[in-house]
């Protein structure tokens, strides 16, 4: 099993009132699964993303990435983590705007400590499979918002992670261009790559073989789809 | 990891060119300042370092102390004499040589030019005293000196300024109001702090005496050559016990002369230009502390405007330090560029400000002041760069992720 959450709470203090962003959430994800999580804003689907991406620590329950128990680390382990075990795509793409396309993409091996030549090496490979293996140069200001997020994604992929996390990573794209970013994830999740993506957008959330509704903090749903010929 | 950290640094300076230059001024500034002020005394220390060299350690210098304000020298008759000098030479160990000088401002006259100078009446031994020689004609020999020889040496100004002709050697001079023969020529000194070297007239000491009276020379500086460095301070002793004995100072009394030795001249000089130094480093630190600021407000001002930047890195995998380090490296970067600058304008400045003021010598700008300059501009960086750091690395990668 590559990811098993139990009983994951977070609870937010804000003066008086307390916050139950997650309630008990029970979750078991394969390595090589694409999983969507779905639920109205307010739901706690963003703060269950945030500690499967090991960004935010819960109050209690127990969360074990890749046989590492990750529920309870300080903030420099959970960076690592980070670094080796996610990638992140965000909505908004989030690249440097005053770096190269591949300088975007060396980002997480700068932080991994890999020798130059390895990065350049790498973040190009990471380039090409996204499709802009010739876009190196780029700023992202010269790049299209279908390639800026293929960029992201290269990013995300480069250092070899356990799972692609993706927030919302269609919301900031015309359909036609997040048609082709969804074609790329399911290539991806084809190649074994394990994807969950969090999204609002049932066409999207049906490109995935899982989907896991929450509401109010708890998993309402948890469902497999018929896709990719897998038993639904 | 750091070469990164720098290549980012860059970047965004770059990004900001007037802003980043803006940051820098106070550093500049500050750094130009010290090196602009550096060189320029150092040069001073240069100059005058050089030229008590020519006299050597070796060299002692006594006079009479004047001071009004001293109750042990008030209504006493404060003298130096010749005979002082001649005792000293006979019982104390260690000394070389022996001059005493005369001193008095006097007109000289030749042909219709009247010219105002110094009168030096000096000893057989002032040329190795003062370490400075005849360059025409001869010195004083013990004949003249015996006969008080109404003979006289020049230095090239006097010669200039009263349009003395070739062959100047013979010639007759009116020094006061008296005629003497010139029967040599000083070695030219040229300027030292804009005082000419060259201009004074010397006649022999005794010829002095037979002019200007007994009274007149009751106050003479005397100059010695110690045998060797290590005999100077021993000298100094000798001299000081030999002079109060003769003076008859009582125990307790202060003495109503002045030794000086080289190296104290040096410790004197050095001491002001320490001084002027230290005034302007206490003004030169507000300037650093002021540039400091300022980085520390633009690096607050940039840390704010790439908080997602900061987000993202975070998500990435970039740890507290990771991001510490960027943003010191950051602060750093920027000063150093800022020393960088500073040092160069101060250059120029010390070297302008040397060539406009007359007679000043030639700036010297000393390794160790660039480095100061440097590490001072590093320091302020680190310091300064370190609150701004701090808060961009606790940043929160959630909300840094969500700010817009």
């Amino acid at each position: 099993m590559l990811i098993t959450i139990s009983a994951l709470r977070k609870i937010y203090h804000m003066g008086e009132v307390e916050v139950r962003a997650l309630d008990g959430v029970d979750l078991e994800v394969d390595a090589g699964e694409y999983l969507a999580i779905m639920g109205p804003s307010g739901s706690g689907k963003s703060t269950l993303m945030n500690l499967i991406g090991c960004l935010d620590t819960p109050t209690s329950g127990d969360y074990i990435l890749n046989r590492q128990r990750v529920s309870d680390l300080d903030d420099a382990e959970l960076a690592e983590i980070r670094n080796h075990e996610i990638g992140f795509v965000f909505q908004t793409f989030n690249l440097l705007s005053r770096a190269t396309a591949l300088a975007n993409v060396e980002l997480p091996l700068i932080y991994a400590r890999t020798s130059v030549k390895e990065r350049r090496q790498r973040a190009q490979e990471a380039l090409e499979k996204v499709g802009l293996g010739d876009r190196g140069k780029h700023q992202p200001n010269e790049l299209s918002g279908g390639q800026r997020q293929r960029v992201a994604v290269a990013r995300a992929l480069v250092n070899n992670p356990s799972i692609l996390l993706a927030d919302e990573p269609t919301g900031n794209l015309d359909s036609r261009t997040s048609a082709e970013i969804m074609d790329l994830f399911d290539e991806l999740n084809k190649g074994g790559n394990t994807l969950v993506v969090v999204t609002h957008e049932e066409d999207i959330a049906a490109r995935a073989q899982r989907i896991v509704r929450l509401l109010d903090g708890k998993i309402v749903v948890d469902e497999k789809v018929g896709n990719s010929g897998e038993p639904s | 990891m750091i070469w990164d950290n720098l290549l980012i640094a860059l970047q965004a300076i770059r990004a900001n060119k007037m802003r980043s230059l803006l940051t820098m001024l106070g550093i500049i500034i500050g750094v130009a300042a010290v090196i602009a002020v550096v060189s320029i005394v150092q040069g001073l220390n240069f100059v005058i370092a050089t030229q008590f060299e020519g006299v050597g350690v070796t060299y002692i210098m006594v006079f009479p102390r004047q001071d009004l304000q001293d109750p042990d020298l008030a209504g006493r008759e404060v003298t130096l004499t010749y005979e002082d000098g001649l005792a000293i030479m006979e019982r104390a160990t260690g000394l070389a040589y022996f001059n005493p000088i005369f001193f008095r401002g006097e007109v000289t006259k030749a042909g219709s030019r009247r010219y105002a100078t110094m009168l030096l009446g000096v000893g057989p031994y002032h040329q190795e005293v003062a370490n400075h020689w005849v360059d025409r004609g001869r010195f004083f020999s013990d004949l003249d000196l015996q006969r008080a020889a109404r003979v006289c040496l020049v230095g090239q100004e006097v010669i200039d300024e009263l349009e003395l002709e070739e062959p100047v050697l013979g010639t007759d001079l009116i020094v006061g109001s008296s005629a003497f023969t010139i029967i040599g020529v000083m070695e030219y000194q040229g300027e030292m702090l804009g005082q000419n070297q060259d201009d004074f007239v010397l006649i022999p000491i005794t010829t002095a005496r037979d002019i200007y009276g007994v009274e007149a020379f009751k106050q003479l500086r005397l100059d010695f050559q110690a045998e060797s460095p290590e005999t100077v301070d021993q000298a100094r002793d000798q001299m000081t016990e030999i002079l109060r004995e003769r003076h008859r100072l009582p125990e307790g009394m202060k003495n109503d002369f002045q030794i000086l030795l080289q190296e104290e001249l040096l410790e004197t000089t050095g001491a002001i230009l320490g001084t002027i130094t230290s005034v302007v480093a206490g003004i030169v630190s507000i300037a650093l502390l002021v540039g400091g600021i300022g980085i520390m407000n633009i690096m607050l001002v940039s840390v704010t405007e790439r908080t997602r930047e900061i987000g993202v890195r975070k998500a990435v995998g970039a740890r507290k330090s990771d991001i510490l380090v960027q943003f010191l490296i950051e602060a750093v970067t920027i000063s150093l560029f800022g020393g960088f600058i500073g040092v160069l304008a101060g250059w120029g400045l010390g070297i302008l400000g040397a060539k406009a003021i007359p007679g000043f010598p030639p700036a010297h700008v000393p390794l160790w002041a660039v480095a100061l300059g440097f590490g001072f501009a590093a320091l302020v960086g680190i310091f300064f760069g370190t609150y701004p750091a701090a808060k961009a690395s606790a940043l929160d990668p959630i909300e840094a992720l969500r700010y817009e």
